[in-house]
């Protein structure tokens, strides 16, 4: 050991680098495929309900 | 594979997946890092540094591990042309960088009390920080395709190239004179006692079990923008 430096302080800053590290990038791809797959889910409903009211209308006499 | 290609089939798999995954990584490296951290004693040579072993090997592996995948999905979208293998690509670039990038800044931590500097210039630190940047490379090339509508094959070509960095991250501390030890588990052997190996190989474990739960999401993420686009798209035509 150089210096006089205490080894935990070393360890404690490697571990919260690489627990927050992937903690975040857990967190961000979740959320991002949330988001993604909401938003699809969205755009599906509303050409659902556009195709039906297409269908609605030629239907009509 | 062909039938796992489909985004149906492969939605109806990666639903419950992702989930299974992530959460089983969750627990497992978290269970690991915890052991590693409050269980395991001092190394004879390294003292409590060792500690650091239980986050940076695994990062490592992972950080190689995914420019591997990479490389062998590009490789299938460019001989087969599944589209999924070329999302399983880029879903898989993201995670490798941030796993790269914990593997060097956990690697100079470790290196400022064993070896009394933050960073040397040697064969295994310079190739890994050429594959972080080759990372970064990749994950703007694929946006830029994706986003200017150019031929996926750009960034496949660029993930197989890429990878004649993996063979030379792993022999680089058997070619060149390296503060970095030489591997210390290889096929079959280990030069690791079962105190540190054991926590060891749950952390990969767990770590790899989060990397494939991150690389799922990423892929339901890319498919759902695809999806979304093709179906604005249509709308604006009429």
């Amino acid at each position: 050991m150089r210096e006089g430096l205490n080894q935990m302080d070393f360890v404690i800053a490697a571990y919260a680098i690489g627990v927050v590290g992937t903690l975040a990038m857990v967190v961000w791809a979740w959320l991002a495929m949330r988001k993604a797959e909401a938003r699809r889910d969205e755009t599906r409903r509303h050409e659902t309900r556009h195709n039906e009211a297409s269908l609605d209308e030629t239907r009509r006499p | 594979m062909h039938g796992f290609a489909n985004p149906k089939r492969f939605l109806n798999i990666a639903r419950w997946l992702t989930t299974l995954l992530l959460v089983s990584g969750l627990v497992l490296a978290g269970g690991a890092l915890a052991w590693g951290f409050f269980m395991v004693p001092p190394d004879r040579l390294m003292g409590d540094t060792v500690r650091i072993l239980f986050l940076h090997v695994p990062a490592a592996w992972l950080g190689m591990g995914g420019w591997s995948a990479i490389a062998m999905s590009s490789l299938v979208f460019l001989v087969w042309r599944h589209p999924l293998a070329a999302l399983a690509a880029r879903g898989a670039a993201v995670p490798g960088m941030i796993f790269t990038a914990i593997c060097l800044v956990t690697g100079s931590i470790w290196g400022r009390p064993t070896w009394g500097t933050w960073w040397v210039w040697d064969g295994r630190l310079t190739s890994m920080l050429v594959l972080l940047f080759l990372y970064v490379g990749y994950i703007a090339l694929a946006q830029a395709v994706s986003r200017d509508g150019g031929s996926s094959r750009i960034p496949a070509i660029f993930g197989l190239v890429g990878a004649i960095n993996i063979p030379i991250i792993n022999r680089s501390v058997v070619w060149w004179n390296s503060l970095h030890q030489p591997a210390s588990i290889t096929m079959g052997k280990s030069a690791i006692d079962s105190t540190f190996l054991i926590p060891l190989l749950i952390a990969v474990a767990g770590f790899s079990l989060l990397f494939g739960g991150i690389v799922l999401a990423r892929m339901r993420t890319l498919l759902a923008d695809i999806q979304t686009e093709a179906r604005l798209r249509r709308k604006a035509m009429g």
